[in-house]
């Protein structure tokens, strides 16, 4: 009974990284219509550029983190304006290829530069694990599961209040209309890669702190797929419940592989079988409209 | 409450002058969709500061295409001014980009109204004010409230509300932009006689308190030049006749094509057909 506690713990905070990926994957698409299939590629950029930081700089964890954040959110400006920008208009097949081959060429870049094998990070907090209820969590979860809330939060604030917020709804609920309002859609194109690049790097690092960073990382972009599909691409909220459910099913189907069925993989596997499932009743995903795009 | 009445007023106020300045002219433009339709052909108009001038024609006549030339949203729709110029305040503005001439004060008021169906009013209004970073964008919601008392009790999602409410709306939107020139593209269409009404008498009343230019686009051509001082009639995409309202209320030609009836008995629609082929403009 205690080890089915802890995997729901776990698959709660390991839900809402995927919820914060997931966020900002729905972002891109949602401002500019673009599949990210190099999603996963932000966290494991994200992550290297920390731990470069942190080891080979020596930079404590509040100096480095920070600098890792300025610089992912340039990495995906340039990235958009210099790679995507000139796609606009070009149909959606294109596209996903593009976004396809950016992932193969920086997972590629990522090991020629740091190596294959996975590296840990220097410590950060002063005690690996910490007791919540009486269970065992490592800090950093409880510090990632902050974070996450955080970010989600901010999500919220983000689009209901704030004046670029506003203007990324309007150009995703239809360009002309926001042009015609003054919004420049090129800036809210550079500005979502920007946003969605920082916080997946932010996943990023708290998913290298615990696991170490290695190419493995940019798996955790395929597993945001269920989670985006299963909540609609297109919808923010969706995207969080989404993770959620993927994080909790994961763990529960580890659960039940390790107590009876001894497959040894279900964790991976076990989410994709639900999406199908879900798919089936309503492929549009739980939360997405209608009118979307399906890939 | 009329505190809140910004610079662009003061700019109007001393009125009088005998000859007004010309705050819009189009130069003999050219308008290519994709390259090869040409739809625009040698178009020129003016619009005097602080006026409504009302632009009519029939379908197809390429007046939504002239108000987005000017806009600049003729770019998302592939299109092009290739031959004349666009200017406004004396600087030419044809080519740049629409959401710089939005900066430069034109503001488009879209056909079909064009508000974001799912956020709330408040939200596209203020939308309206995106390109401002002055600290008057909570005052002037306040101001488009008092003109449209009924969006201030909406407060759900703006695509529940009704087609006059989302004129008003897509109006109150251009109001918190502060422009110089509001463009405006059939106000009238889709609404009742009533709401009509109602939508022309606040087009004349935010034109004189403001001191906002605008150019109205109508298919209602009886409506339009009550409420404007001078007028233009397109046709296959030339102006093929101008002058003040008045004169165009009274030309026999605008009687019998846009305002219905003229001084004759009604005729059948055998004579109507040959009456017209024997009268185009072009």
């Amino acid at each position: 009974m205690n080890l089915l506690f802890q995997l729901l713990v776990n698959g709660l905070i390991v839900g809402a990284l995927y919820g914060v990926v997931a966020m900002s994957f729905v972002l891109i698409y949602k401002a500019s219509r673009i599949v990210n299939f190099a999603q996963g590629e932000f966290l494991l950029i994200g992550a290297w550029a920390c731990w470069w930081l942190l080891t080979h700089w020596q930079l404590p964890f509040y100096i480095g983190f920070p600098i890792t954040l300025a610089f992912m959110m340039i990495f995906g400006v340039v990235l958009q304006v210099v790679v995507l920008r000139p796609m606009i208009g070009e149909p959606i097949i294109s596209v996903i290829m593009v976004t396809i081959g950016l992932s193969i060429f920086f997972q590629a870049l990522m090991k020629w530069m740091f190596g294959v094998f996975a590296k840990p990070f220097p410590p950060i907090f002063a005690s690996p694990t910490m007791n919540v209820l009486g269970l065992d969590v490592q800090t950093v979860y409880v510090v990632s599961l902050v974070i996450s809330i955080l970010i989600m939060a901010g999500f919220g604030w983000f689009f209901k209040f704030s004046r670029m917020g506003l203007a990324m709804r309007a150009t995703a609920f239809d360009q002309q209309v926001a042009q015609s309002l003054g919004i420049s859609v090129r800036q809210v194109f550079a500005m979502s890669w920007a946003i969605s690049a920082m916080v997946s790097a932010v996943a990023g690092v708290v998913v290298g702190v615990v696991n170490g960073v290695s190419s493995a990382l940019s798996f955790f972009g395929i597993k945001v797929f269920p989670a985006v599909i299963l909540g609609g691409l297109d919808s923010v909220v969706g995207a969080v419940v989404g993770g959620l459910i993927v994080g909790l099913l994961e763990n529960m189907a580890h659960y039940v592989d390790s107590q009876w069925l001894n497959f040894g993989n279900m964790y991976e596997i076990a989410p994709f079988y639900v999406l199908i499932a879900i798919l089936m009743v309503k492929p549009y995903g739980l939360f997405g409209t209608k009118d979307i795009e399906r890939v | 409450m009329m505190n809140a009445v910004p610079a662009t007023a003061a700019v109007a106020a001393p009125a009088p002058a005998p000859e007004k300045r010309i705050l819009l002219s189009v130069n003999n433009i050219e308008v290519v969709y994709n390259d090869v339709i040409l739809v625009l052909r040698g178009l020129s108009l003016q619009v005097p500061e602080g006026e409504i001038v009302a632009l009519l024609g029939a379908n197809g006549a390429g007046k939504s295409t002239t108000l987005k030339a000017i806009s600049g949203l003729l770019k998302t729709e592939d299109g092009e001014v290739t031959r004349g110029d666009i200017t406004f305040n004396g600087e030419r503005i044809n080519g740049i980009d629409p959401d710089q001439i939005v900066r430069r004060g034109i503001f488009q008021v879209m056909e079909g109204r064009r508000i974001i169906a799912d956020m709330t009013c408040l939200e596209n209004l203020r939308l309206g004010a995106f390109t401002r970073r002055d600290g008057g964008v909570k005052d002037d919601i306040e101001m488009v409230y008092h003109y449209f008392p009924r969006l201030k009790e909406r407060t759900g999602l703006a695509g529940y509300l009704s087609g006059g409410e989302q004129q008003m709306l897509a109006i109150g939107r251009a109001m918190m932009a502060r422009p110089k020139l509001i463009l405006m593209d059939e106000p009238s269409m889709g609404l009742s006689p009533l709401m009509v009404k109602e939508v022309f008498s606040i087009i004349r009343q935010i034109n004189r308190d403001l001191g906002v230019t605008i150019l109205l686009v109508e298919q209602n051509a009886r409506m339009a030049l009550q409420a404007a001082s001078s007028g233009y009639i397109m046709e296959s995409g030339k102006v093929v006749l101008d002058g003040t309202a008045d004169e165009l209320t009274n030309n026999e030609d605008v009687k019998e094509f846009y305002l219905g009836g003229g001084n004759e008995e009604r005729k059948s629609f055998k004579n109507l057909k040959s009456f017209k082929r024997r009268k185009r403009w072009i």
